[in-house]
């Protein structure tokens, strides 16, 4: 695993505010994220959950706020965060195979220009067989299903053998199947000292598949162990209607 | 027309001119690739025609019809084009083709009003830009080797050249961006320097190919190619490679229906590769219209042959058939195909089983009948509800899901008290 500084939490999040067209969609979110943990990040439609991702990677510009990954700028960091988009965000007509989108997984450590090598291809096939999808490594991607494709996905980002898993709703549209070994997998990766954080729907797995939430509507509503936050007050705060100062406010910076 | 191509024998010229047509083609056809792939085939055309701003703003402003200002003038309205685009479609209210197409027409408008004013008092002709001057690009040439090359081919080789290049070095940069830019970005990639060199790459070839062969060919060279190698191929590699090959076909396809029909050279390259995408349309293996038809006919056949062989069976039974209609040609076809395999014999009249046919039948009303049991157990549908999903279903059903169902169901008798045959493996062909 790559190298990280020693005791800083695996996410640390200060301040945080994200705007979409100046309208704040995330408000002040401060906390820290231990590591080694499974995490859930959970909140209705609209909450900022991928949003919060996308502003931990560095792909939506911050309004305020700083985010630091094992205590490092991300920029810094990169080698040490592997990232699953949600499956939507991209076009599986599109012309490769699933070994060749996990290969994209090591681009990152390849650089520029450098061509993916043997021993890349050999990592893709070894984490496409992990998840389980070693015979379909030669597929175009549009020929499996939801469950394989979200299984690529996952193979992607395990080849990265990344510190920090960012992931956007792992288990939507899987099958049953699918879905356990995916938390298999994540078990795993918790054994090897990895951190997962995942945007994740059905709070009644939440307890079994995780050990830490976050919990999201515009702000944090609150962020711990699964046993001591994920209550029926918090859930009741987090999903019994949005502060709807925040939304009144969030159209007055729009419109100003 | 045949005959009047088989009449023609090509002159160097000839193949000069469809040698420009060729290099043209490539050059822009392989960028041209990642335009169709990345869903912004629009954008090809919108900065084929905003750069004619540029050309006329370069000529006023360096007052020289020089290539290197030719160049720098369409670069940079080209570029523009894409930015003001999203620029435009940022503000919120207008969406991104809608941009788009209010950016470059303008633009062009702009350059057309440039041009007229421009050209008042020089030599700077506005149809030239828009057809080119490709059935004559022998008359204006350079001197390599000893050898007469027209000018035109040389600049837009050295395009050809420089586009397949840069594809080749880039080819995995441009491949993460353009089909998960996110994630590109995640990795350290910078999503936007690949995305605006590549659209500089198109603005430049644009410029250079203008004046060979027009705007007209340059928008169909940029998509056309691509858009056919998509239905041809689904690996990316393949894709740039079809995509070449295609443009550099409809080079000589299109003089010559040019030199046939003494239509203008760009227009008839055009239709050439009009007519290659209709043709991959039609015929593709996977994604043609044929193709299609014939699996679609061949499910049907295989269908009506199974239909056939189970009321065989339920008669073999006996019990009455289940689906009663008239036996249409395709009925006749199928029961024509199954004594041909052997299935079926005729006998004094009557159709009965053979005993491979009867393997065969027995896997299917297995597969009906456990579904029927499935879908009552499980689903908890009424039994007379049963039959019709059944009736479609059991064509699709598996030798390993047909394992999955037995065991879940754990009967070896449907809703109706009828006997599931039990699962033989003597069975003929699968």
């Amino acid at each position: 695993m790559p190298h990280a500084q020693p005791e800083a939490p695996a996410i640390e999040v200060h301040d945080l505010t994200v705007a979409y067209h100046r309208k704040p969609v995330l408000w002040d979110v401060d906390t820290a994220i231990p590591r080694g943990r499974l995490v859930a990040v959970v909140g209705p439609n609209g909450a900022g959950k991928s949003t919060l991702l996308k502003a931990v990677l560095g792909l939506v510009p911050l309004a305020s706020g700083w985010v630091q990954v094992f205590g490092r700028d991300l920029r810094d960091a990169r080698s040490l965060v592997a990232y699953v988009p949600q499956r939507e965000s991209v076009d599986w007509d599109f012309p490769v195979s699933a070994l060749d989108v996990v290969t994209m997984g090591r681009y990152g450590r390849l650089g520029w220009i450098r061509r993916p090598a043997r021993s890349d291809t050999e990592a893709a096939l070894a984490s496409l067989d992990q998840v389980g999808m070693k015979a379909f490594a030669h597929r175009q991607i549009s020929q499996l299903s939801g469950g394989q494709q979200q299984r690529v996905f996952i193979a992607r980002a395990l080849v990265q053998d990344a510190a920090l898993y960012l992931m956007d709703e792992p288990f939507a549209g899987v099958d049953a199947a699918t879905e356990r070994a995916i938390v298999e997998l994540l078990r795993a990766m918790r054994a090897q000292g990895r951190t997962v954080v995942a945007v994740h729907h059905d709070l009644q797995s939440v307890p079994d598949y995780f050990d830490y939430v976050v919990m999201l509507n515009m702000r944090l509503v609150a962020a711990g162990p699964v046993a001591s936050v994920f209550t029926r007050e918090n859930l009741q705060k987090t999903y019994g209607g949005r502060l709807t100062l925040l939304d009144e406010a969030a159209e007055a910076v729009r419109k100003a | 027309m045949t005959a009047a191509i088989s009449n023609l024998s090509l002159h160097a010229s000839d193949w000069w001119t469809i040698g420009t047509a060729a290099v043209c083609g490539v050059a822009c056809g392989v960028p041209g690739v990642y335009l169709v792939l990345r869903r912004m085939s629009m954008l090809g055309d919108a900065i084929s025609h905003a750069i004619l701003p540029g050309l006329a703003a370069a000529f006023l402003f360096f007052g020289t019809r020089d290539v290197l200002a030719m160049l720098a003038g369409a670069m940079a309205t080209g570029m523009l084009t894409a930015w003001l685009s999203a620029g435009v479609a940022r503000l919120g209210k207008v969406p991104e083709d809608a941009a788009m197409g209010v950016v470059f027409t303008s633009l062009f408008a702009l350059g057309v009003l440039l041009i007229t004013l421009g050209s008042r008092n020089v030599d700077l002709d506005p149809g030239c830009v828009l057809y080119g001057l490709i059935d004559a690009v022998a008359l204006d040439t350079r001197d390599v080797l000893g050898v007469a090359v027209p000018r035109s081919f040389l600049i837009l080789s050295v395009f050809a050249v420089l586009n397949v290049s840069l594809v080749g070095v880039f080819y995995k940069e441009l491949k993460i961006v353009s089909f998960d830019s996110a994630l590109a970005s995640a990795l350290g990639f910078r999503s936007g320097v690949v995305h605006y060199t590549l659209l500089a790459m198109i603005a430049a070839t644009c410029v250079a190919s203008f004046e060979a062969v027009g705007s007209i060919l340059v928008v169909a060279m940029l998509i056309v190619p691509g858009a056919t190698a998509y239905l041809l191929t689904d690996r990316l590699s393949r894709m740039l490679v079809i995509a070449a090959v295609v443009a550099c076909v409809a080079a000589f396809a299109g003089h010559l229906l040019a030199l046939a029909t003494g239509a203008a050279v760009a227009g008839a390259v055009s239709v050439a590769l009009g007519g290659l995408f209709a043709g991959a349309a039609l015929f593709s293996p996977r994604y043609g219209v044929v193709a299609r038809a014939l699996r679609r006919a061949a499910l049907a056949l295989r269908i009506r042959r199974e239909d056939a062989l189970a009321n065989l069976y339920r008669a073999h039974e006996g019990r009455a058939a289940e689906t009663r209609r008239a036996p249409g040609l395709l009925d006749h076809v199928a029961a024509w195909a199954l004594r041909r395999q052997g299935l079926v014999v005729a006998k004094d009249g009557v159709s009965a089983l053979t005993d491979a046919g009867l393997a065969r039948a027995r896997t299917l009303i297995r597969s009906h009948r456990l579904w029927e049991t499935y879908l009552a157990e499980r689903v908890g549908l009424p039994a007379d509800h049963l039959h019709d999903p059944a009736h479609r279903v059991e064509h699709f059903i598996t030798d390993e899901l047909r394992g999955e169902l037995a065991g879940d169901v754990g009967t070896d008798v449907d809703p109706q008290g009828r006997e599931i045959p039990p699962d033989r493996r003597a069975e003929g062909e699968p």
